[in-house]
């Protein structure tokens, strides 16, 4: 569940209040959002690759909350992690071509 | 007209800003939604879509990827994945419609690939369309929905429909943001709001709690295949990422390590075993290759492991089941060709409308599902056009009702013991435990439909709403009704079949190889589809041929 808004890191965008499909933050004048309602989000990461500036951190414990600490998720190359493997950029889709799951099919064993 | 009544009409409420005309108004913005909505708009007409969360992120198709089913014409894959299809669907499917998803999916993907989806290259210089990352796709479709001129209405869900002389005439919702109430008028209702997975976190599905099955039913709507809804969802015990696909590659084990017998399938196999003790994975099947391929491929797949400091290739992690309800599983909807329900003016696409007609009784996961919701969405778009066309300008004039029931417009008076969450957990008591939805009996299943028997009187006797909750509320009480369909239409078939375990009726009677209609609200019914009217007859037969 989402734990973290990098408080040095967001630029207040507000675009994770908007996408976020469980409505689970509350925009903040002039501030980062705040995490309105934490025990409504889904664990789906859409989030960190709405977030221009990885500040956002969805732990991937889906029932329970955790302590995370920024530092030690910066230094463990967590923070926009999932937008750096997707090839997302500052909140802009890319990295399709790249997508080699076609591999997954070659063997034959799965087959849609 | 009753003063009751008359307090619901339309003309009692002065346009404001949040009220928009429309021609057709799509509920639900994943992948059925906006094509839906794009068709209906590409035909010259106005179109509304609303959305609960965010196009683009909501959905089980925004968290997820999807496995597409693309086949060129006339190909040998087009012959092979037909008769793939027919082979898995237990008797239930009708060949026409495999067909005709199977071309559409075809010419939608090849439209994705002239709108600048960047299609990856195999190492054969081909293009590679059998799959779509789900908030690259989305994103892209959003993009198209603005050029076309559609509406959208983020974070809005629909809470109600508006209703013109029997006929679906728009609906009204909230903005989960700005707590204000909007209404959309529209000759033609779309409902794509996905499946009722009932909050059991399976990756993408908590916004998937059954909305749109409950605002058609109180239109009058009917179901169908909803007892083939005992679908549950791989997942590392601790996450909620129900991505099957890597499974393939693994090997299940028990906590002394000892490997998981294998007969039926692999849920089966891990679903026996989670009754009594922890199951557990490791992906040590996969070449190197592969694990690239899916790491590259598949990047959400492992961010449980990566931020846990787990290497799935080597290391065992904890699994569960997660239900899928009817997400991955198959009823929904009961639509006619043109996907149009039994109410007029009201549509349905993807996974709010049943899939039989393509998978039969099995799951659509990997593939069919994803291929469903593209061309359904097609389908009922274009339908929805030639209705709205058909009636005419003068719609707009028409006098609309609202039709909600429970939880907006109580019997009684307000009962302070209802609570939203107590209801979840009920409703839930009877969906999510293995030993009662996925290995079911007939005993079991009638108990817990006299439970959620009671809780649905007690609640639409006394369960209110205010703007804070409304969406919520209505929410909890469509997992409920989508609970009591599924449970008549289990009790009333006596047999296994597909993704409906029966204890008590282990084999599959070749008697029962027809469709289950489900519906009602305050009485819930299920039974045979037997007139002629109710079971769509086949588009065209090449069951023989294709027998041999
Ligand atoms: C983990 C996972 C992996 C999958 N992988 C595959 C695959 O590889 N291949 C495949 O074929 N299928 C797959 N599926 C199934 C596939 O994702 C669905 O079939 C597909 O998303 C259905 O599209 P849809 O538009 O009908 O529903 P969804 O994509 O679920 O979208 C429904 C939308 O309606 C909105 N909504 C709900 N209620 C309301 C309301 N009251 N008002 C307004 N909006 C509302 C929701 O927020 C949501 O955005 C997978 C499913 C899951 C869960
Ligand atoms: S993980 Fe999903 S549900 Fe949770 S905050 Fe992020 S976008 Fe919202
Ligand atoms: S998207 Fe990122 S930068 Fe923008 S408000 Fe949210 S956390 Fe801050």
């Amino acid at each position: 569940m989402i734990e973290l808004v990098s408080q040095s890191r967001c630029i207040s965008c507000h675009a994770c209040v908007l996408a976020c499909p469980q409505n689970v933050f509350d925009s903040v004048p002039h501030a980062p959002p705040v995490i309105a309602r934490p025990d409504a989000c889904q664990t789906c990461f859409l989030c960190e690759l709405y977030c221009p500036a990885d500040a956002l951190y969805v732990s991937p414990l889906a029932h329970e909350h955790e302590v995370v600490d920024e530092q030690q998720l910066i230094a463990a190359g967590l923070l926009g992690s999932y937008a750096r493997a997707m090839g997302w950029k500052r909140g802009h889709p890319g990295g399709t071509e790249n997508d080699l799951t076609y591999r997954m099919f070659e063997e034959g064993l799965i087959q849609p | 007209m009753t003063a009751a009544s008359d307090a619901r009409t339309s003309s009692d409420t002065a346009p404001s800003a949040n009220t928009f005309d429309a021609d057709i108004l799509v509920i639900g913005g994943g992948p059925a939604g906006v094509w839906a909505a794009l068709t209906a708009a590409t035909q010259g007409l106005q179109v509304v879509l609303t959305e609960k969360g965010f196009v683009g992120t909501g959905g089980a198709t925004a968290a997820g990827n999807t496995t597409m089913i693309y086949a060129p014409p006339q190909s040998d894959l087009r012959e092979a994945a037909i008769k793939r299809r027919w082979a898995q669907a237990h008797g239930l499917a009708d060949l026409g419609w495999i067909e005709r998803v199977v071309d559409e999916v075809h010419l939608r993907l090849n439209d994705l690939a002239d709108w600048g989806y960047p299609f990856p290259v195999d190492d054969h210089g081909r293009s590679f369309l059998g799959s779509l990352r789900g908030p690259d796709y989305l994103r892209l479709m959003r993009r198209r929905l603005r050029k076309a001129g559609v509406r959208i209405l983020d974070q809005s869900p629909a809470l109600e429909l508006l209703m013109a002389d029997g006929a679906a005439a728009g609906a009204s919702g909230i903005n989960r943001v700005t707590k204000e109430t909007w209404t959309v008028r529209a000759g033609a209702v779309v409902i794509a709001t996905g499946g009722c997975a009932f909050l059991s976190n399976a990756l993408g599905t908590n916004g998937l709690t059954g909305d749109g099955l409950l605002l058609a039913a109180e239109a009058g709507a009917v179901f169908s295949g909803m007892e083939f809804t005992a679908q549950y969802g791989i997942a590392p015990a601790f996450a909620s990422v129900t991505k099957g696909i890597m499974y393939f590659w693994a090997t299940f084990t028990d906590e002394a390590g000892n490997e998981l017998p294998r007969t039926g399938d692999r849920q089966s196999a891990i679903a026996r075993h989670l009754l009594s003790g922890p199951a557990y994975a490791v992906i040590d099947k996969a070449s190197l290759r592969l694990q690239e391929g899916m790491r590259r491929g598949q990047p959400n797949m492992f961010l449980p492991f990566d931020r846990r400091g787990i290497d799935p290739f080597t290391q065992r992690f904890p699994v569960t089941l997660r239900s899928e309800g009817t997400v991955r599983g198959v009823g929904g909807l009961s639509i006619d060709r043109h996907c149009a329900t039994n109410v007029p003016g009201l549509f349905a696409a993807g996974d709010a409308a049943s899939r039989e007609h393509l998978v039969g009784a099995t799951s659509g996961g990997g593939g069919p599902n994803a291929s469903w919701a593209m061309a359904t969405g097609n389908f009922a778009g274009k339908a929805a056009a030639a209705f709205v066309t058909e009636l005419g300008p003068s719609h707009r004039h028409r006098r609309t009702q609202a039709a909600g029931g429970i939880g907006l417009r109580p019997d009684g008076a307000r009962d302070h013991a209802l609570n939203l969450s107590e209801l979840t957990e009920a409703v839930q008591n009877e969906m999510l435990p293995l030993d009662r939805n996925y290995f079911r009996t007939g005993p079991g299943l009638e108990a817990s439909r006299e439970r959620l028997n009671d809780l649905w009187r007690a609640a639409r006797r006394g369960l209110t709403s205010s703007a804070q909750d409304i969406a919520k509320t209505r929410e909890t009480v469509a997992m409920l009704a989508t609970a009591r369909w599924i449970l008549a239409a289990a009790i009333e078939r006596r047999e296994s079949r597909g993704l409906h375990r029966r204890l008590d009726f282990p084999q599959t009677d070749p008697a029962q190889q027809r469709n289950l209609l489900a519906g009602g609200l305050d009485r819930v019914w299920a039974r045979p589809a037997v007139t002629h009217a109710e079971t769509p007859a086949p588009i065209h037969s090449r069951e023989e041929a294709l027998a041999s």
